[in-house]
């Protein structure tokens, strides 16, 4: 019973974050709901007991993802002002779209009722059993392929990254730091004779 | 099965991994002028991968890797067949990325990591792997199609593509996560046994089936999921486009297979008619606004979206006869859209993309063998015999009309015939119009040879149908 009410507590929560994400008009307030939203999943995932994924979660996307974000969004110079009006110019259409699609879901899920199909929720784990244990155990093994995928994902996405953003422009003011190493007193300074010149 | 011996059917996956990144560590030492040799590192590291390939052959079907991976004679057939797209794509862009000092060797490298990515999503026996194969073949195009990034339109469309694509991910992964709690695995295998105990007609089964079939059709770009499809043909550069239209398409075949026919194959009562709904408006869509196009990129689009509404055909029918065809006609098309792209490729030169119409006037004037190549290509997609792609369509439609589809088959010869006016328009330009450009065209030898040969083999396989239908006839 306590345990349904704290999941519906945080997934009306979850909700009500990820409606702040799209629909806040400043992009901090969006990462910010985005922080709430994973704090909110990240207590989901608690009670599906998986805790060391939710303490992932929160260390890796609250504690470095979105800081990184966050401070990219405060760098990039998006005036709240500009993006005005685009959330609500296709909001009819969308609106008509998502009220089909929630009303053709529901009329599948209603009209049939009795008919639930889920699998048995597995066991509750006993108090001592360890999460990072038992992903540990998989990881490597069960999970190797999945594993070695994701890395070359990362790879891949390393490379599409650097590819979109290094290039050489023209007129790009850079050091040059060899040529500022190489450089030899003669281009520098030059020794100019003046005459003395003296107060008449 | 001892722990290395597990890897050993994906032996090509692994070579291909350590090829590209041989060809990534090589490229970013080579001196700009010795950038030539990231090209044969990568057609190397293709016909390598090609080499692994045969040579570890399966006899039998093998699901490997805790059933994550399966190597069966039909990941070997579109295995073998991305290598020879690849290849004959990372030639055509030789020259065209040369011309536009677009030429490095990143478009090899993310070149030969998409194919990665296809080849893993060619061999995914589990949700998990499907999905992470899909999404090393997306970035490495999202990344693709922004490549000139001079140019807004490829901006444009990359960032299109981006967004579709994820939120088709997202219902892809969606529908995945309620399977998941239905079935209780990722496995395809295991999906297809519980899906059978629930006779296949489960609401959430249901449900979730929609979801995944909303991401294929995406991915594949069947109406209504089909709006991207022409931003990202305008916008990319030519060969990036070609890719996206050749090598992806199989991507994207392999993808029906594996979820539809592999995973969720008792419940094709229920996907036959989703896709029924899907291919009409394909075919529909496709050929009727195709009409309307002055580019010819565009033009080829929108031709694309209707072929898919063939393939989507051949899929339905649910039989062995539909399957091969489905398959047949994917490589039909493919090897068709290769010569298009690349007669565009060949007929543009630095600064100047033959993307109009207009471009193709009177080219029979100026180069009468090039002219009846695209003759013969253009006449091949719309459907004309003796060339390949009468016979994919014919193979498709017979196999709608043995399971009794007739109404499909009527709409696809309806459209088809409609299809045919906006290729034969290409044609009436080439040889009845007076040509507006004069230059003479520039390409390598190269270039040129293996386009012809990518052009007469329209013709081959239309006229000898038995060797392409006898090698798609390993697809049980």
């Amino acid at each position: 019973m306590i345990e349904a009410v704290i999941f519906y507590f945080f997934g009306a929560v979850l909700l009500g974050a990820a409606i702040g994400v799209i629909a806040s008009r400043n992009p901090v307030h969006s990462a910010m709901f985005l922080v709430l939203s994973f704090f909110t999943s990240a207590f989901i995932w608690l009670l599906l007991e998986a805790e060391f994924l939710a303490i992932v979660l929160v260390l890796v996307y609250v504690g470095a993802v979105m800081v990184l974000f966050l401070f990219v969004v405060m760098m990039l110079d998006v005036a709240p002002d500009r993006l005005q009006g685009g959330f609500t110019a296709y909001a009819p259409q969308a609106l008509v779209i998502v009220a089909l699609v929630v009303a053709m879901l529901g009329v599948v899920l209603w009209a049939q009722p009795g008919q639930l199909s889920m699998l048995e929720a597995p066991p509750r784990a006993p108090p001592d059993a360890s999460n990072t244990e038992a992903l540990g155990a998989v990881l490597y093994t069960e999970y190797v392929y999945a594993f070695e995928l994701a890395a070359v994902l990362l790879l891949v996405a390393i490379v599409a990254a650097i590819v979109l953003t290094m290039r050489k422009r023209p007129g790009l003011k850079a050091q040059d730091v060899p040529a500022q190493l190489a450089v030899r007193r003669e281009e520098r300074v030059r020794l100019v004779r003046m005459k003395p010149e003296r107060d008449e | 099965m001892n722990a290395l011996s597990q890897f050993a059917p994906a032996s090509a996956e692994i070579f291909l991994t350590f090829a590209a990144c041989t060809v990534l560590l090589v490229d970013v030492f080579l001196p700009d002028r010795y950038r030539v040799w990231s090209y044969f590192l990568a057609l190397a590291a293709v016909a390598g991968t090609a080499l692994v390939l045969v040579a570890t052959a399966p006899a039998e079907p093998v699901v490997t890797l805790s059933g994550a991976f399966v190597a069966d004679s039909l990941s070997q057939l579109l295995k073998l067949f991305t290598c020879a797209v690849v290849a004959v794509t990372f030639l055509y862009a030789k020259d065209y990325l040369r011309a536009r000092s677009l030429f490095q060797g990143e478009y090899y490298v993310l070149g030969l990591l998409a194919m990665l990515g296809i080849f893993v999503m060619i061999s995914a026996h589990s949700m998990l792997s499907l999905y992470l194969g899909l999404e090393i073949m997306s970035l490495s195009l999202y990344a693709m199609v922004a490549f000139n990034r001079e140019s807004p339109l490829a901006a444009e469309a990359a960032m299109k593509y981006f967004i579709l694509g994820a939120i088709a991910t997202g219902c892809f992964l969606y529908g995945t996560s309620i399977l998941y709690g239905v079935t209780g695995s990722l496995d395809l295998g295991e999906i297809s046994r519980r899906a059978t105990a629930l006779d296949g007609l489960d609401v959430h089964l249901l449900v979730a089936l929609s979801f995944i079939l909303v991401g294929v059709a995406f991915k594949f770009g069947a109406v209504p999921f089909h709006m991207w499809l022409p931003d990202v043909y305008q916008g990319a550069i030519t060969p990036v486009t070609l890719f996206i239209g050749t090598a992806a398409k199989i991507a994207s075949l392999a993808m029906i297979f594996r979820v539809l026919v592999d995973g969720l194959g008792p419940m094709h009562a229920s996907w036959a008619d989703m896709l029924a709904v899907l291919a009409v408006l394909s075919m529909a869509v496709g050929n009727v606004v195709a009409i309307a196009q002055t580019n010819i990129k565009r033009m080829l689009a929108y031709s694309t979206i209707s072929h898919v509404g063939f393939i989507l055909l051949g899929v339905l029918a649910g039989t062995t006869s539909g399957y091969q065809a489905a398959v047949y006609y994917t490589l039909a098309y493919v090897i068709m859209a290769a010569a298009a792209f690349g007669m565009i490729i060949l007929l543009s030169r630095a600064g100047f993309e033959a993307e109009a119409l207009e471009d193709f006037r009177g080219l029979n004037a100026r180069s009468p063998w090039f002219a009846a190549i695209m003759l013969i290509v253009m006449f091949s997609m719309a459907g004309v015999p003796p060339l390949l792609g009468f016979y994919a369509k014919f193979s498709v439609l017979a196999a709608v009309i043995e399971v009794g589809r007739t109404w499909l088959a009527i709409a696809g010869v309806v459209f088809s015939v409609i299809g045919a006016f906006y290729y034969l328009r290409v044609v009436k330009l080439m040889y009845f119009d007076e040509p507006v450009e004069h230059a003479p065209l520039v390409a390598g030898s190269d270039l040129r040879l293996v386009l012809s040969v990518n052009g007469l083999l329209v013709l081959a396989l239309g006229i000898f149908p038995q060797a392409l239908l006898a090698i798609t006839a390993v697809v049980r």
